[in-house]
C-alpha cells in the first residue's frame, strides 16, 4: 500500500466518521452546535493560514470580513426576499471588493505597521457596522431564514452541520492546492524580505494582495454561513476580540498548516465553551472571563511553542509510524511525475560576442558616500567577466543597480542596448537577467525543488484561481521537471527532496545556481559563487561554468578567490572604493600595477 | 459654527490630547527600549481611573488584587528560572522586588482607602498601585520573548491587552466608575470656561515631560535606557542590564498610564474596558512619531484629540470610527518612507 494511498484512505475514514457524527443515536444537539461553531472558525483560521503563517501577514482584522459576509447575506434575505444560497456570490463579491481596497492600503505597510493597520480598520469596521441604519445599528437584523435544502428548512444544527463542514472541507482542499502551485511558491516567498521572490519576476504585492483576499473570502463564507445559523446578525462578533480569537486558533495549531488550523479551531472552540461555562460559576460573576485564558494562552504559545501543536503532533505520528512519514505533499506529486513531459520553451541565446550589458558611468550615492562612482564596462554575450575589489569596494552595490534592486543616482545601464536602469527587479528578471545573493536567500523550509522552481516563475501563467481549481497540473509538471532538470544540472539531485535548511552553505549556494538557471537567463549574475565551498567543489563549479558558457550563457560574476577567477573568467573588471581602476584579460589585471596597490598597499 | 464653539472644541480637543501624549509618550519609550508595542497600555489607564474611583468612596481597588496576582506570577517565573541556583541572597532579592513591594501597598491601601484623605493623596495612592504592574508585566510575557521579533511581541502584546481586560473585568465588575475633580477651582479665559480639571490635566502633561526630559538627558538610568533603546547588545557589553531597563520602561509607562487614568477619572464614566480605545488613540499619535520622535508624537496626539473633538461634535456617533481611520494614510506613509529592513518577519 503506497502511502499516498493510505493518506487518502485515513482522510476518507475521516470524512465518513465526520458525516456520522450527526446522526449517531444519541448525539447531543449541544455537541453538534459547538462543532459548528469549530467550522466557522477552522474556516477563517485557514484563511489565516494563509496569510499569516504561510505569507507571513499578521492581521487582527479577519472578523470584520465575517461581518461583510453576515451583513450582505442578512440585508439580502431580510429586505429582498432572496434565497440565502443565492447571496453567496454578492457576498464574496462584496467581502472581496472589501478586501481588495483594504488590501491595497494594508500590503504596503511594512513590517508591524501592517498588523496595527488591521487593527485599525477592524476597530473603525466593527464601530461602523453598529452605526449604520441599513444594519438596524446595534440591534443588528433578526429573522435571518435559515438555508433550505431539497424543501427542507435547515433549522437545527444537525443540519448546517453539513453545509459548514462541507465549506471547511472545500477550503482546506483549496488551500492545499493553492499552496501547491506556482502562486503557492511565490507565497511562500513572501516570508524574510521577499527580495529573492522579486528578483524572479514575482510581484509581491500582487501576491500579497491574493493572499489577503482570498484570506478575506473564507472569513466572508464563515460570516455567511453564520448568518444562517444564528439567524440573527449583529456586530458584535465581528470586533478585534474575535480577530484575536482567530489569530489564536492559527497560532494554537500552527499557523502554517491547514489541519493545524482546524486544529487550533477545535480547540479555542472547546476551551471557550469550557471556559465560559466554568469561569463565571468559579469567579461567582458574569463576564467573558475567558480572555482572561485566552491571552495568557496566546503568551505562553509565543514563549513555548511557536510553531504551534501540528508540528509536533505530526512528528509525533512520525515516531509511531515511520512508514506513514512523508517529506510534503509537493515531493509526493514530483515523484509520479512522469519523466517525459514536454520541456518549456527557451529563449534564443544572443549570438557570441554582442555587447549585452553596458554600465555608462553608473552612480550610486548614500548620502554623502559614494559607493559606486561613474563605473563604466561592458559584457558581451558569451563570456565570463568577473568584477572583483576589495571589501566594500562597492560590487554588491553594482550587482543591486544591475538587477534593479536599487536605482542609480546616475547613469546608465543598458541590457541589449535597452535602458533597464531604474526599472523594477521583476522587470529586470523578465529580460532574462537571473541572479544569486551574497547571503543565500532560499526558504529554509521550502525543499529545494521548490526553491528552485520559484526561479521558473515567469515561465509558467497559471494563477491562483486556476490551481485551486487544479487545472494548473500539465503546467506545473512542466515547471517541476524543469527545477529538477536544473538540480540535476547542478549535481543535486540527491537533495532534491530535502528541505533547503539541511543544505550545506556551499550546496545552498549551487542551489542558488540552479535556480537562477530556472529562469531560463541570458545573463547570469553570480554573487560570490565559491565562498563556502571546498577545493574540489570549486574545481567542479568552474567546470560546470565553463559548460554554461560553452551552451552560450553569458554569466558576470562576483568573487573573492583569486585562482578560481584567474582559471575561468575572460574579463576581469576591478573596482576599489568605487571606481574602476583596471580592467583586462587575467593576465593583464595581474600585472597591473593599479590592483596590486589595491589589494597589496601601497608601494611605501 | 460660531467662534464660542471653535474655541470650546479646541480647548476640549487640547486636553484630551494632552493625555494622548502622555500615552503616546510612554509608548514611544516602551517601544524604544523593548520593542514591544504596548497594546495593554490602555489597561494601566483603566486601572488607575477605576482605582482613583474606588478610593474615592472609601473602598479598596480591585488593583490590589490584580498587583497581587501579576505580582505572583513574576514571582513564580523568577523562582522557576533560577531553580537550579536558589540560595538565600536569591531569596532576599525576590523578596525585595517581588514580594515586598505588593504587600507594602497593599497593606497601605488597606488602612487608608476607608481614611478617605482627599483627591492628591488618593491619586498618588493610585498610582502607587498601579505602576508596579508594568515591571511584573515584563517579567511575566515580555522578558522570556526579549530576543523576539517585533511582531511576535505584538502578539504577546495583545495576549497580554486580552488578559489584562479580562482581569479588570473580574477585579472591577462591569459597572462604570467615576471620580470626583481633582481641582475645583477653574476660570474663564474669554468666553470659554477652563475647568479646574483641565488645568490638572495640563500641568501633568507639561510637567511630565519636563521630568522625562531631564531624567533622559541628565540621569545615568535614564542613559542607561537610552543605550539599550540604540542597541540592546552594545548596551549590554558596556553593563547595561537590559532585562532591568526593560521592567524601568515599563514601570515608567505604568505609572504614566495611572496618570492618564487618574486624570480622566473625574472627566468620564471609566469601564473595565474603556482603556484600550483610549490606548489606541495615543497610539495613533505614537505611530504618527514613527514610534521614535518624542516631539512629533506628543504634537499629533494633541492633533488626534482635536480631530476627536471636531468629530464628536460633527458625527459624534461615527467619532472612533473617523479617529481609527485617519491611521491608516498615516501608516502608508510611514510605510513607503521607512527604510527597508526587512529582515524581521
Amino acid at each position: 500500500m503506497s502511502k499516498a494511498f493510505a493518506g487518502r484512505a485515513a482522510l476518507a475514514a475521516l470524512v465518513v466518521v465526520a458525516a456520522l457524527l450527526p446522526v449517531l443515536p444519541g448525539m447531543p444537539v449541544f455537541w453538534i452546535t459547538l462543532l459548528n461553531n469549530m467550522g466557522l472558525g477552522a474556516l477563517v483560521a485557514i484563511g489565516l493560514v494563509v496569510l499569516t503563517g504561510v505569507g507571513g501577514l499578521t492581521s487582527f482584522g479577519q472578523a470584520a470580513f465575517c461581518g461583510f459576509g453576515a451583513f450582505t447575506t442578512a440585508v439580502l434575505t431580510t429586505r429582498f426576499g432572496w434565497s440565502p444560497w443565492a447571496t453567496l456570490p454578492v457576498a464574496l463579491a462584496i467581502t472581496g471588493a472589501a478586501a481588495l481596497v483594504l488590501g491595497l492600503l494594508t500590503v504596503r505597510l511594512s513590517g508591524h505597521y501592517l498588523p496595527l493597520g488591521t487593527i485599525a480598520w477592524g476597530l473603525s469596521l466593527y464601530f461602523l457596522f453598529g452605526e449604520l441604519e441599513l444594519f438596524h445599528r446595534h440591534d443588528g437584523i433578526t429573522g435571518v431564514p435559515p438555508f433550505n435544502l431539497a424543501g427542507w428548512d435547515l433549522y437545527d444544527s444537525r443540519g448546517i452541520y453539513y453545509v459548514i463542514w462541507a465549506c471547511v472541507l472545500l477550503a482546506a482542499l483549496a488551500t492545499r492546492h493553492l499552496l501547491d502551485s506556482r502562486t503557492g511558491r511565490a507565497i511562500r516567498a513572501l516570508r524574510g524580505g521577499a527580495l529573492a521572490a522579486e528578483s524572479f519576476g514575482v510581484s509581491t504585492t500582487r501576491v500579497k494582495l491574493i493572499v489577503f483576499v482570498y484570506a478575506a473570502l473564507l472569513a466572508g463564507v464563515a460570516g455567511w454561513l453564520y448568518a444562517h445559523m444564528q439567524r440573527a446578525v449583529n456586530q458584535t462578533p465581528f470586533g478585534i476580540n474575535a480577530g484575536i480569537e482567530y489569530l489564536l486558533m492559527a497560532v494554537l495549531g500552527g499557523a502554517g498548516h491547514v489541519g493545524g488550523a482546524i486544529l487550533g479551531a477545535g480547540l479555542v472552540t472547546l476551551l471557550k465553551d469550557q471556559l465560559q461555562r466554568i469561569l463565571p460559576a468559579l469567579l461567582g460573576a458574569k463576564g467573558n472571563y475567558e480572555t482572561i485564558v485566552f491571552g495568557a494562552l496566546l503568551i505562553l504559545l509565543l514563549q513555548t511553542a511557536r510553531e504551534g501543536l501540528w508540528p509536533r503532533l505530526a512528528a509525533l505520528v512520525a515516531r509511531e509510524h515511520p512508514s506513514s512519514r512523508k517529506p510534503s505533499p509537493q515531493g509526493e506529486a514530483i515523484r509520479d511525475l512522469p519523466k517525459q513531459v514536454a520541456p518549456l520553451p527557451t529563449r534564443a541565446m544572443p549570438r557570441a560576442g554582442e555587447p549585452l550589458l553596458t554600465l555608462t558611468k553608473a552612480r550610486k550615492t548614500f548620502g554623502g558616500l559614494v559607493a559606486v562612482n561613474d563605473v563604466s564596462f561592458e559584457v558581451r554575450a558569451g563570456e565570463i567577466v568577473a568584477l572583483i575589489g576589495p571589501n566594500g569596494a562597492g560590487k554588491s552595490t553594482i550587482f543591486n543597480l544591475v538587477t534593479g534592486v536599487l536605482p542609480p543616482t546616475a547613469g546608465e545601464i543598458a541590457f541589449k542596448g535597452e535602458r533597464i536602469s531604474g526599472r523594477s527587479p521583476q522587470a529586470v528578471a523578465a529580460r532574462g537577467i537571473a541572479r544569486t545573493f551574497q547571503h543565500v536567500n532560499l526558504q529554509p523550509t521550502m525543499s529545494v525543488l521548490e526553491n528552485v522552481a520559484l526561479g521558473a516563475h515567469l515561465r509558467g501563467h497559471k494563477g491562483a484561481a486556476a490551481s485551486i481549481a487544479r487545472v494548473d497540473r500539465a503546467e506545473e509538471a512542466r515547471l517541476m521537471a524543469e527545477a529538477a532538470r536544473q538540480i540535476e544540472r547542478m549535481g543535486l539531485s540527491a537533495h532534491m527532496h530535502r528541505p533547503a535548511g539541511s543544505l550545506s552553505l556551499g550546496q545552498l549556494r549551487i542551489v542558488e545556481i540552479a535556480r537562477a538557471l530556472c529562469l531560463d537567463p541570458v545573463l547570469l549574475l553570480l554573487d560570490e559563487p565559491a565562498a563556502g565551498l571546498r577545493h574540489m567543489e570549486k574545481r567542479e563549479l568552474a567546470d560546470t561554468l565553463a559548460g554554461l558558457r560553452a551552451q552560450g550563457l553569458t554569466i558576470l560574476l562576483v568573487e573573492h578567490d583569486m585562482s578560481f577567477v584567474m582559471g575561468l573568467a575572460d574579463r576581469i573588471v576591478v573596482v576599489d572604493f568605487g571606481t574602476r581602476i583596471a580592467e583586462g584579460s587575467p593576465a593583464q589585471v595581474r600585472a597591473d600595477p593599479a590592483v596590486i596597490e589595491a589589494y597589496l598597499g601601497g608601494v611605501a | 459654527m460660531d467662534t464660542t464653539i471653535l474655541l470650546f472644541l479646541l480647548q476640549d480637543g487640547v486636553t484630551n490630547g494632552a493625555i494622548y501624549a502622555l500615552l503616546a509618550l510612554a509608548l514611544v519609550l516602551v517601544f524604544a527600549v523593548t520593542r514591544v508595542i504596548l497594546v495593554p497600555q490602555g489597561e494601566f489607564v483603566t486601572c488607575g481611573a477605576l482605582t482613583l474611583a474606588m478610593l474615592d468612596v472609601g473602598r479598596v481597588p480591585g488593583t490590589v488584587g490584580l498587583l497581587v496576582v501579576l505580582a505572583g506570577l513574576a514571582l513564580a517565573i523568577e523562582v522557576w528560572s533560577h531553580r537550579r541556583r536558589l540560595s538565600l541572597k536569591l531569596a532576599r532579592r525576590l523578596a525585595f522586588a517581588f514580594v515586598l513591594p505588593p504587600l507594602v501597598i497593599a497593606a497601605l491601601t488597606w488602612w487608608l482607602a476607608p481614611l478617605r484623605l482627599g483627591v492628591l493623596p488618593q491619586a498618588l495612592l493610585a498610582i502607587a498601585i498601579v505602576a508596579p504592574m508594568g515591571p511584573y508585566l515584563y517579567r511575566v510575557a515580555f522578558q522570556p520573548l526579549a530576543e523576539a521579533s517585533v511582531l511576535v511581541l505584538l502578539i504577546a502584546a495583545v495576549g497580554a491587552h486580552f488578559s489584562l481586560t479580562g482581569l479588570c473585568l473580574l477585579f472591577f465588575g462591569p459597572e462604570g466608575m467615576r471620580a470626583g475633580p481633582l481641582l475645583t477651582t477653574g476660570f474663564t479665559a474669554g468666553p470659554i470656561p477652563v475647568s479646574g480639571q483641565s488645568i490638572a490635566i495640563y500641568l501633568a502633561a507639561v510637567g511630565l515631560m519636563a521630568g522625562l526630559y531631564l531624567f533622559f538627558g541628565r540621569t545615568l538610568l535614564g542613559k542607561a535606557l537610552r543605550a539599550t533603546a540604540v542597541n540592546r547588545l552594545g548596551a549590554r557589553l558596556v553593563g547595561v542590564r537590559t532585562a532591568l531597563s526593560g521592567q524601568l520602561a515599563f514601570l515608567i509607562a505604568a505609572a504614566m498610564g495611572a496618570l492618564s487614568g487618574v486624570l480622566i477619572a473625574p472627566v468620564t464614566t471609566v469601564f473595565y474596558d474603556s482603556g484600550f480605545l483610549i490606548g489606541l488613540k495615543g497610539f495613533v499619535a505614537a505611530i504618527v512619531g514613527g514610534l521614535v520622535s518624542y516631539p512629533l508624537a506628543a504634537a499629533a496626539a494633541v492633533f488626534v484629540g482635536i480631530v476627536e473633538a471636531f468629530a464628536s461634535f460633527w458625527a459624534s456617533s461615527f467619532k472612533e470610527i473617523i479617529v481609527f481611520t485617519i491611521i491608516i494614510p498615516v501608516l502608508l506613509v510611514r510605510s513607503l518612507t521607512a527604510t527597508h529592513t526587512e529582515d524581521e518577519e
